[in-house]
């Protein structure tokens, strides 16, 4: 090994980062050359100043809490929160998301119910009422009474439906209610109750059928959306989201109970 | 606020890092304020891609987006505003190494080697600080700075030189 290489070896030599092999070469040019032994010194005498210079800036406490309390924000609106009495926040990333899969919901809705009620009357009317409801989803219309709290949700309906949709409280499930809205599907107003699972939206539409007290489930999927369709007590139920379908299920299964 | 304490997966594996992610961001930018707000966007970043971070190196990966965060958005540091440019070809190649002695006394002012460090252009600064402050291997910085490992030897290279020429250069001024 000669000078040249040395020179160029050194500082792998210095960081250790040398096969055992080349680092005893380079240890033994350096027990034998002066002049490279004297760059090796300096070098290690800038290494030592540079570690023990106090140069480490250690993060300054009040930006670890404050990454802290801004991370836990983040990770609460991923995660079951407990049931609160006061409306949620309204800047909340996934509220974004939401808009964007309203729409995608609606249309989905819309041919879904128009295939499984293809024998009620005012299929085309459905249509023409869900344009002018995508129309008021475009701003930002997810929920008309944004709460987590069945006892706000639930009352919120009286007189404006003919009928009193049960709202269920899933938040220990990982379900947590966002809000209600009215809505109109064939034809009829019906209730949009609104819960949210990590960062998808589900909207369950509610309505009275009078013709099938229950039916079984039926689960249709179209461009990426699911709707899960049953009926129970009198009700039809049709809960649709981006979530996947085993999670659909789930969350049916715990509306269910 | 009888909110569960136990970490997320995220405040485990990235968090723990934030004085890596504080420090690089120190030195890349150079004032405090900057570097805070560096080390902030870059968390938040990384919670937000935390899905797609499938390693076990937590500390490489963060810095790697402190880093990526800094040059795509701040760019701004004292040194380019500093006084004359280092000449580094004058200084490069096989020129005497400064005198040991001179050296030892320059780096217990730990000022001087500050500003040293700090008068590093920030392509050998960003590599001297995180292997020598941040202890990291080739490998990692050549991940996190994006360049092969062959570049991170030559920058430290560079940048251990002209280190030592600006000690002994700031050293000499003193007297």
């Amino acid at each position: 090994m000669n000078c040249a290489e040395t020179q160029e070896l050194i500082h792998g030599y210095l960081d250790s980062e040398l096969d055992l092999v080349t680092s005893l070469d380079v240890q033994r040019h350096l027990q034998q050359c002066a002049t490279c032994m004297q760059a090796y010194k300096n070098h290690r005498i800038v290494q030592a100043a540079l570690r023990t210079s106090g140069l480490y800036a250690e993060a300054p406490p009040t930006l670890r809490e404050r990454i802290r309390a801004l991370t836990r924000d983040e990770m609460e609106s991923e995660s079951p929160a407990p049931a609160k009495a006061e409306p949620l926040a309204h800047r909340r990333p996934w509220q974004v998301l939401a808009v964007a899969a309203s729409l995608a919901l609606v249309a989905v809705t819309a041919w879904v119910l128009a295939r499984a009620t293809s024998s009620r009357p005012g299929g085309l009317l459905a249509q023409e009422t869900i344009s002018s409801h995508v129309r008021s989803l475009m701003a930002e219309h997810l929920t008309d009474v944004a709460s987590s709290d069945q006892h706000t949700v639930k009352p919120w309906f009286t007189g404006k439906l003919d009928f009193s949709p049960q709202v269920k409280d899933l938040a220990s499930q990982g379900f947590p209610l966002v809000g209600g809205r009215l809505d109109y599907l064939n034809d009829r107003p019906v209730a949009a109750l609104v819960y949210r699972h990590r960062q998808h939206i589900i909207n369950l539409f509610v309505w009275p059928e009078a013709e099938q007290p229950s039916a079984p489930e039926k689960m249709v999927s179209r461009q990426g959306y699911h709707l899960l369709h049953w009926a129970a007590g009198g009700m039809n139920y049709g809960a649709v989201s981006d979530l996947n379908e085993a999670e659909l299920r789930e969350f049916a299964y715990a509306f269910q109970q | 606020m009888g909110k569960p304490q136990e970490l997320s997966p995220f405040e485990e594996i990235v968090l723990p890092h934030l004085s890596a992610a504080y420090n690089l961001a120190r030195w890349l930018t150079c004032n405090d304020t900057d570097a805070e707000d560096l080390a902030q966007e870059a968390c938040m970043r990384a919670l937000k891609f935390f899905g797609s971070f499938h390693g076990t190196n937590g500390r490489a990966w963060l810095l790697a987006i402190v880093r990526n965060t800094w040059y795509t958005r701040l760019q701004k540091c004292r040194v380019e505003e500093a006084g004359t440019p280092f000449e580094e070809e004058i200084h490069s190649g096989s020129h005497p190494s400064p005198d040991s002695a001179a050296l030892l006394i320059a780096a217990e002012d730990r000022e001087l080697v500050r500003q040293a460090l700090e008068g590093l252009p920030v392509e050998f600064r960003e590599v001297v600080v995180l292997r020598e402050l941040e202890g990291l291997s080739y490998r990692d910085i050549s991940e996190i700075a994006q360049i092969p490992v062959g570049t991170v030897m030559s920058r430290l290279a560079r940048g251990r030189r002209q280190l030592q020429a600006q000690m002994a250069a700031r050293m000499q001024e003193k007297d």
